[in-house]
């Protein structure tokens, strides 16, 4: 299979297997252009991207806009704060209007769950989702297996456990239909409070042990708190969270193996991992976000080619 | 679908001999000079130039890389068939140097242009050369000719040229396929 079988990346859930295989694929070529000299490919030079961010994000809107430019697309960017939705405009208005001006792609970060579907069936330019409200992250879904994928060969039978505030994450639901489609054994680890009822539906066990968890996997992927999205008080205090739920050093040596630790940004050092955990080798967050422009490269790439 | 034999096995061992030597000709030890195939289909060629040069004429360790041209090509999106990438691997310095890229065929000459504009990621060369195989002459979209060349063919458009190699197709050889015709 050399194209993708969806016309916009809304969620993980929507893509097949082959479509991630095809993603790290081409992700590979993408990864050798940005360690050249020169990083950049004239692919896309006929195309225009609106980075649409309705939602506060440096590295994703960093990562969206760095991989837009290496394939050479004319990018235009918009944030909310400063813009006329403030006014009271629509969120279809808003895009239409910029689809106007002759927009083939949107990249979308909406606080709203759902935004991308909706405003799919509504737009005819191709829709890449960089995080709707607690629904879907998929590149960062896609950057982090292709992380694992990696660092220990493939993501089949690997052992991975999601750690922290799963409730309010994107990026665990995400995370958990990418690892599941691609054959890795999933479980969550949280507070009681920060997992979602019903989670077991979606094929994942879950774990309220700490140190359980990290003997049993191979691959631990640290959340950061939301407070953001927090109203009520999810668990007695921070310390206590830290100590349940934070990843150190110590925790480390009691295991008898070296597992990898991942966590998306941004980190809230102290909390779920500590700084010496942060800094270590064991930690491949670094290379998380060198991947994440090869990854996002690569869907924006594939999306493109399916441009009518 | 009929199809005409070009070159036998035989034929394309005597052009592979008569290209490394016009290649020594203009590039004595290769010191400065790099070999540069172009994926997917000139790798072949390039390795067994390559083979030629270091067992029948003794000149160790030439440079050779693997460049593709996906990224570059100027029908992405027009073309009917997704364009898949291939690996690019070019682990020494085109900078200063006499680049000479290799490829099976020579037809419009587009992916040349597009194989020129990629080596520029890596690097400014001294002088860039073409070697090929096949030159399909009267072809060519773009003015680009060949400073080594095999053999001229002169094809039309519904006509395809078929390069066989022993390591992927089990034998050497070269086919003119006409898809229009019946048998």
């Amino acid at each position: 299979m050399s194209t993708l079988s969806v016309n916009h990346l809304l969620g993980i859930k929507y893509l097949k297997e082959e479509d991630i295989r095809l993603i790290f694929e081409t992700a590979d070529k993408f990864k050798e252009v940005i360690n050249r000299p020169i990083k950049k490919v004239p692919s896309l030079r006929d195309v225009t991207i609106a980075n649409l961010f309705f939602e506060n994000s440096t590295r994703t809107k960093l990562s969206f806009e760095l991989a837009e430019k290496r394939l050479s697309a004319d990018v235009v960017n918009f944030s909310a704060a400063s813009s006329s939705v403030k006014k009271g405009e629509t969120l279809i208005d808003t895009v239409n209007n910029i689809l106007a001006m002759k927009v083939d792609m949107v990249v979308m970060r909406h606080p709203n769950p759902g935004a991308g579907i909706f405003l799919s069936k509504h737009i005819g330019a191709s829709i890449v989702n960089a995080g709707d409200g607690t629904h879907e992250h998929p590149t960062q879904a896609l950057l982090d297996s292709y992380s694992i994928r990696e660092k220990l060969g493939d993501v089949t039978g690997k052992k991975v456990v999601i750690v922290g505030d799963i409730l309010h994450s994107r990026v665990a639901l995400s995370n958990i239909y990418a690892l599941k489609l691609l054959g890795a054994e999933v479980k969550v680890c949280g507070p009681k409070t920060l997992l979602p009822k019903y989670i077991e539906q979606l094929g994942v066990e879950v774990e309220l042990n700490l140190d359980k968890a990290l003997a049993w996997c191979d691959v631990a992927n640290m959340l950061r708190v939301q407070n953001e999205r927090m109203e009520i008080s999810y668990f007695p205090s921070t310390r206590e969270y830290v100590q349940q739920y934070g990843v150190s050093k110590q925790r480390l040596a009691q295991l008898d193996k070296e597992i990898v630790i991942m966590h998306p940004g941004p980190i809230n050092r102290g909390v779920e991992i500590t700084s010496d955990v942060a800094d270590s080798k064991h930690a491949i967050i670094l290379n998380q976000v060198e991947n994440g422009v090869a990854i996002r490269m690569a869907v924006i790439y594939l999306l493109a080619s399916k441009l009518k | 679908m009929s199809q005409k034999l070009l070159l036998s096995a035989r034929e394309i061992d005597i052009i592979l001999h008569r290209l490394a030597c016009q290649l020594i000709e203009k590039h004595d030890d290769f010191s400065q000079s790099v070999l540069i195939g172009i994926q997917p289909r000139g790798v072949f060629l390039a390795h067994r130039i390559k083979e030629k040069l270091e067992k029948d004429y003794q000149i160790p360790s030439i440079n050779l890389g693997q460049l593709d041209i996906t990224f570059y090509r100027d029908d992405f999106r027009r073309s009917q068939e997704p364009l898949h990438a291939n690996a690019t691997n070019i682990d020494f310095i085109v900078e200063d140097k006499h680049v000479i890229f290799i490829d099976d065929v020579l037809y419009t000459g587009r992916s040349i242009r597009s194989a020129l504009t990629a080596i520029q990621s890596f690097g400014r060369p001294k002088t860039i050369e073409l070697l090929t195989l096949i030159d399909r002459r009267f072809s060519r979209h773009l003015p680009i000719q060949p400073n080594y060349n095999g053999r001229k063919v002169d094809a039309i458009n519904n006509e395809r040229v078929i390069v066989n190699w022993e390591e992927n197709n089990g034998e050497d050889s070269v086919y003119l396929i006409n898809k229009e015709s019946s048998i």
